[in-house]
């Protein structure tokens, strides 16, 4: 059974519709490339799965759960752990104090984390808003890890960073994929996207217009979908 | 190890407090040592509102509604005491007392109770509206206690002879000093602890955004409950506190001239830090007895102290003169 289920999902802001109809699902142990042009509504989507922009129709359903009507930390709490596209931490606390907020017991601790990134541990008494952008978002991954998530989501996890920051992070995308952990993300890199993802998914206007694996998103198909 | 900046003036804060009553008494002005208590009182308070807005971000425009919550907590049993008369509870009776610490836990439950309440509502609410639906329901307070012929009403209620504590005499001023000087200290430490504790860190989170704090499985609003409810406790305790030092409550405790008191007192100490609230309050009943007796109009002052601080010191004097927080 798919660890998260998406049908039929409409999402507006406002009076304004973004989401249309979008279908997704990720099984255990997947890792599934969620794509699209600009204002598409693959954040949207996020969003609407952590019930921070709710959806007004359709179905979300995390690990056997329904979960439009619940309250964003309770989805959390399920299993989602979210690294919010622009790196969000908290930038009033120091890079240890965002850990270990947002801790739960599991695989992930802050030295495993540590282990992980040691960049953030050498910074660990820092505040956040002194980190540097590839530094932040590797707080950003590493708090999401803390919650030791069933579901990671990492949207837009490598924009904007220096060429080796990239690579450092796609590296550890790949060392987690590697240990089985589900993955649901959103990337435009498509060299380094696709040879790490399973499946994908394509959004076109709030839709999901294209399934497959990796190997099947010809170039013609991405230069209909993806290409600017 | 090195000492930050801050811990040097916070040291420095702690033992000028703490010298103030005993010079006065060396020169002959103990007067100077219920100013010094005034101090340790006020700066209670602000530590407890300290914990909700510093932290928290939570501007609270009622916390007068726990100070006088607590202060007629004090008066209360200490009158029933007096007359030698139960007080009826309805379900059950409770003996007055002239114990303080029993005072002390009756103003910090009850305290407790009423920020449980209005923090289950108010904190339903951001922004501009937690600021006013807070001060409403400390007039609610105010007015009720205005309105209650049986505690005095608008009159207030005499506290005949302070409170005791087991084992010190508090009619002697530099004792009463002391205790209030050691349940600051109690609270101040309180403060650290939580500050520098998981919930802290997520209580600071959430004040940068509650969204974001969700998003990681966390529940903003009980963070926020909870904080608001030990600071209510925090700030009904000295509440109690200053009721025995005037041996007088009355619904001015309860206004909200109080509250904005307390908000100007944490906004000139330092917002989220540490020893602000103390800094705060001894800058504020300095200003109040030096200013105060060359000019009815002294608040003209606090307030062109304020302004500065705002303009000028957004740190306010801890963040002044200690530079910026926590660097890494």
């Amino acid at each position: 059974m798919s660890l998260l289920e998406i049908a039929g999902l409409e999402t507006f802001y406002g009076a304004s519709q973004a989401l249309f109809s979008v279908e997704l699902d990720v099984a255990e142990g997947e890792v599934v490339a969620l794509m699209g042009r600009n204002g598409m509504g693959k954040t949207t989507t996020i969003r609407s799965i952590l019930a921070l922009n709710p959806a007004r129709s359709g179905t979300i359903h995390f690990a056997g759960r329904e979960t439009q009507a619940m309250r964003p930390h309770r989805i959390a709490r399920l299993g989602i752990g979210l690294v919010p596209e622009g790196r969000r931490c908290f930038p009033n606390l120091t890079v240890a104090e965002n850990l270990s907020a947002a801790a739960r017991p599991g695989r992930w601790s802050l030295a495993e984390i540590n282990g992980l990134f040691p960049r953030l541990a050498e910074r660990r008494d820092q505040m956040a808003r002194t980190l540097s952008g590839g530094e932040q978002q590797m707080l950003a991954i590493g708090r999401a890890l803390m919650t030791n998530p069933r579901l990671l989501i990492l949207d837009e996890a490598t924009e904007g960073l220096a060429p080796v920051i990239r690579h450092d992070i796609w590296t550890v995308i790949r060392t987690l994929k590697a240990e089985g952990q589900s993955i649901l993300i959103v990337d435009k890199t498509l060299a380094e996207l696709l040879p790490s993802t399973d499946r994908c998914f394509v959004l076109e206007k709030g839709t999901t217009v294209w399934t497959g694996r990796p190997a099947d998103l010809t170039p013609e198909l991405q230069d209909r979908y993806l290409g600017v | 190890m090195t000492i930050s900046r801050e811990t040097a003036i916070n040291v420095t804060l702690a033992l000028i407090l703490l010298a103030m009553p005993f010079l006065a008494l060396q020169l002959g002005k103990p007067f100077y040592v219920t100013l010094a208590t005034r101090m340790a009182i006020l700066g209670l308070a602000a530590v407890g509102l300290n914990l909700a807005l510093g932290l928290g971000g939570l501007v609270s425009f009622g916390h007068a509604a726990f100070f006088g919550v607590g202060g007629y907590a004090a008066g209360i049993l200490a009158s029933h005491a007096f007359a030698g008369q139960p007080l009826n509870l309805g379900l059950f009776a409770l003996p007055g007392t002239n114990q303080m610490l029993v005072v002390w836990s009756v103003a910090v439950l009850a305290g407790g109770l009423l920020a449980a309440a209005i923090g289950v509502i108010s904190l339903r609410t951001s922004g501009v509206y937690f600021i006013m639906i807070t001060l409403a329901f400390a007039q609610m307070t105010y007015y009720f206690a205005i309105s209650w012929p049986a505690y005095g009403g608008e009159d207030g209620l005499s506290i005949t002879i302070r409170n005791v504590v087991p084992g010190i005499n508090t009619l002697i001023p530099i004792n009463y000093f002391l205790v209030c000087y050691a349940l600051l200290l109690t609270a101040l430490l309180i403060f650290a602890l939580i500050r520098g504790s998981r919930f802290g860190a997520a209580l600071q989170a959430s004040r940068q955004n509650k969204l974001r704090v969700a998003s990681i499985g966390i529940a903003p609003f009980r963070i926020g409950l909870v904080a608001f409810i030990i600071s209510g406790m925090i700030t009904a305790l000295s509440g109690a506190l200053y009721a025995d030092l005037n041996r007088f409550v009355s619904p001015s405790m309860l206004s909200w001239h109080m509250s904005g008191e307390l908000i100007i007192i944490v906004v000139l100490g330092g917002v989220g830090r540490l020893w602000g609230p103390v800094a705060g309050a001894m800058l504020f009943v300095v200003f109040e007895f030096v200013l105060g007796g060359l000019t009815e109009r002294w608040q003209f002052f606090l307030g062109l102290a304020l302004l500065a601080v705002v303009l000028f010191a957004r740190g306010g004097l801890v963040g002044f003169l200690a530079g910026r927080m926590r660097h890494g």
